[in-house]
């Protein structure tokens, strides 16, 4: 099929830290020009009323291929986890790559060691080959501090980052929750915080160690937070990110055994929270993500301890990031480098900004409309969302990848 | 029937509902007011169940009560059927060994099939914290917990607040000590919430591999010293230590668990002269508690704590069917 030359006028372009009046020419899939004075023949013309143009986002570690949420959130590409497979092998890779045809990309991350068992070395080098985009340890982290000192020597040497989930599995098995009120006044088994900050401090000498580059893929609590800061300090090649949940919900949304709260890592007290909101302005978090993980009644509507942990996010991630500018913890440029631009870096795909040459993955975005997150009518496979029933603003009103309309 | 420790008038507030929940899934949604309303009910069934011979009341007849029992249980499943039967509703007890829980059933589809075969109360204990919640949201008919995990187990915080109420003439103002695996117990949470309610001083003696974390929000003070814990206490109250608790896990052996926290007459003189001794069973004789203190009338109250275990689950169960039975007053 023939693709047209695509001019979108009219539009506020998140090209810089604030919104600015403008257009964008895309030829052949990728961005042509911005502000162009000519265009060529045939050129299709959408008036953006206004609207943001924005890249499209980068949803860094998502647990399914779930293409109706991801649309409706304006996300383009979508970080596959390793975990369901596990994408060990190069031929599951190379499947899960093509999973997001024609209208997503999904780019797989590679598990770290076979079956993400923790013990032995996963063929990275052929994942790469068949299109892994970063290496992942997956839902847990590597308890060997042997194992883990491999990996990430053996994944740096082939250019890749390895994405880490920080949690010591010593002082969190069997949790559910972060100790505290709330835990003990359910009777849940619960975890100390710090055992996110013990598994940080290890990985962060490791780094240290072998100058391997790591993204913990979510940081949640005042002290994992403070060490990512000071790694960053001492220029340690380091990277962390976060989602909505841990930005606006502490453990009291997990009163009354709501299921739909209980994640991993589990949602933190109330001082923690405000650290997140702390880290996210001033730049100690990296990267904004959905953690999109659709889970149905069969894996949530048990008791608390039994259910599976996991939130689908992908369509509230966007709307919650405008909350966050709208609450002035970041600009619009910021909020999309958290979105887009330093995921794109990270998996080192020609995407994530409005600037000449890259793909033109592109969203535009109506910032103001209200709506009310209804767990009961989502767009996602399961509606296990934590913030059910919670208005919020904006969303996604128009999508291309590659320049090809696709919403 | 009167009542030998009645409660004024005064102590509940004019015009508001005695008791206003479909459901007693925990202390925690309780008022103080409504605790003192069941203690009472419960102080005419045990005068009903000390009268004699003829200890059948049947203001449940033709009632169905279910006790789904999802966790082993005998004393309690006991309690509540005993309870059931001198109301005169027919009790039938499920037990999730014999039910189709071990083939794969959901929780909520077990819950869905007791519901359709129309039972007018629902008695449940389950390993989960939370499950009886989760059944409570989705049945049409009262649900009463019978211990739902580390979480709660009301009926037992009743019993005990009831049994501390009549040995002690009051159940307010009191040193009240818990001591032993606060940390997995349901019975330590739900008598923590009701005696903190209640007015009394509560404090928890554990080893600290056994202290739930974030006491002090529960407006408790905690111990790791027994001996200090129970100083000057009114009450100590034990609690049982499940044989999988003492493998190194959490404790290194029974035998040091004794030597630190077992309840020792010598240990014991430590608390107030008078004060009670009380479990909610069943013991661990030499590794908790001393047998010479458990067999003392004049301290333990354990066999009376189970005799008003009955009471406080006939209360329970005539409290919370008036709505189907349409006892004037309460819709």
């Amino acid at each position: 099929m023939e693709l047209r030359p695509l001019h979108i006028v009219g539009a506020q372009l998140i090209d810089g830290d604030t919104p600015r009046a403008g257009s964008l020419l895309a030829v052949d899939g990728r961005i042509a020009a911005i502000d162009p004075t000519e265009v060529p023949d045939g050129t299709e013309t959408i008036d953006a009323k206004g609207q943001w143009l924005a890249p499209g986002i980068i949803d860094l570690g998502v647990f399914a291929t779930d293409k109706p949420a991801f649309h409706f959130g304006g996300i383009t590409r979508a970080a596959l986890m390793p975990d369901s497979g596990p994408l060990d092998g190069a031929g599951l890779v190379e499947r899960a790559a093509k999973g997001g045809k024609p209208d997503l990309w999904v780019h797989p991350l590679a598990a770290a060691t076979k079956g993400l068992a923790g013990r032995e070395l996963a063929e990275i080098g052929l994942m790469k080959q068949a299109g892994a985009r970063a290496v992942a340890t997956g839902r847990g982290r590597i308890a060997d501090s042997g194992v883990m000192r491999r990996v990430l020597a053996y994944a740096a040497s082939l250019g890749l980052v390895t994405i880490i989930h920080a949690e010591d599995e010593g002082l969190t098995a069997g949790a559910v929750a972060t100790d505290g009120e709330m835990a003990t006044r359910l009777g849940l088994a619960s975890a100390p915080a710090i055992a996110e900050a013990m598994a940080v401090a290890r990985d962060l000498a490791l780094v240290e160690e072998t100058g391997a580059p790591v993204h913990f893929r979510q940081v949640t609590t005042a002290r994992g937070l403070d060490l990512i800061r000071a790694a960053k300090a001492k220029g340690l090649p380091v990277r962390c990110g976060i989602t909505p949940a841990h930005l606006l919900l502490s453990d009291t949304a997990i009163g009354d055994f709501r299921t739909f709260a209980r994640l991993s890592p589990p949602l933190r007290s109330e001082d923690d929270r405000h650290a997140c909101l702390a880290a996210i302005k001033d730049g100690t978090i990296d990267i904004l993500s959905s953690g999109h993980d659709p889970r149905g009644p069969e894996d949530k509507r048990l008791p608390f301890a039994e259910a599976l942990p996991g939130m689908a996010g992908a369509e509230t991630l966007l709307a919650l990031g405008l909350g966050l500018v709208r609450d002035g913890h970041v600009s619009p440029g910021r909020l999309f480098e958290l979105l887009a631009a330093t995921p794109a870096s990270l998996l080192g795909v020609d995407a994530g900004s409005l600037a000449v040459g890259m793909e033109a993955d592109l969203i535009l975005v109506d910032d103001g409309t209200p709506w009310q997150v209804d767990a009961k009518k989502m767009a996602a496979w399961a509606g296990n969302t934590p913030f059910d029933g919670m208005p919020v603003q904006g969303r996604a009103t128009m999508m291309w990848k590659g320049g090809l309309r696709i919403r | 029937m009167t009542s030998s420790t009645t409660r004024p008038a005064s102590d509940y507030p004019p015009g508001g509902d005695a008791f206003r929940h479909r459901h007693l899934t925990g202390i925690a949604p309780l008022t103080p007011w409504e605790i003192s309303y069941v203690l009472d009910a419960a102080e005419e069934w045990v005068e009903l169940n000390r009268s004699g011979a003829s200890k059948h009341d049947d203001r449940l007849a033709g009632l169905t009560i279910i006790n789904a029992f999802f966790e082993n249980s005998t004393r309690t499943l006991l309690s509540f059927e005993i309870a059931g039967k001198r109301l005169g509703a027919d009790v039938v007890n499920m037990h999730a060994a014999q039910s189709s829980v071990k083939k794969g059933e959901t929780l909520i589809d077990t819950a869905m099939t007791l519901n359709a075969m129309r039972a007018d109360a629902i008695v449940i204990r389950h390993a989960s914290s939370g499950a009886v919640q989760l059944i409570a949201d989705k049945v049409d008919c009262p649900v009463l917990n019978a211990g739902d995990g580390r979480h709660e187990h009301p009926t037992q915080a009743l019993l005990d607040a009831l049994t501390i109420r009549r040995r002690l003439g009051r159940v307010e103002g009191l040193t009240i000590a818990i001591c032993g695996d606060v940390l997995h117990s349901r019975v330590a949470r739900s008598n923590i919430l009701a005696l903190t309610l209640l007015g009394n001083e509560v404090r928890v003696v554990a080893p600290p591999t056994l202290t739930p974390p974030a006491m002090e929000r529960m407006h408790v003070t905690t111990f790791t010293d027994m001996d200090e814990g129970i100083k000057d206490a009114d009450v100590v109250m034990m609690l049982r230590l499940q044989n999988e608790r003492m493998d190194g896990a959490y404790l290194p052996s029974a035998r040091e668990y004794h030597a630190l926290y077992g309840l020792t007459p010598k240990r014991l003189e430590k608390a107030k002269p008078d004060a009670i001794v009380m479990h909610p069973g069943p013991m661990n004789r030499g590794v908790e508690i001393d047998s010479s203190i458990a067999d003392d009338p004049a301290r333990s109250t354990i066999t009376e704590q189970v005799e008003m275990g009955v009471a406080v689950r006939m209360a329970c169960l005539d409290i919370l069917t008036r709505r189907q039975r349409g006892v004037p007053g309460w819709n």
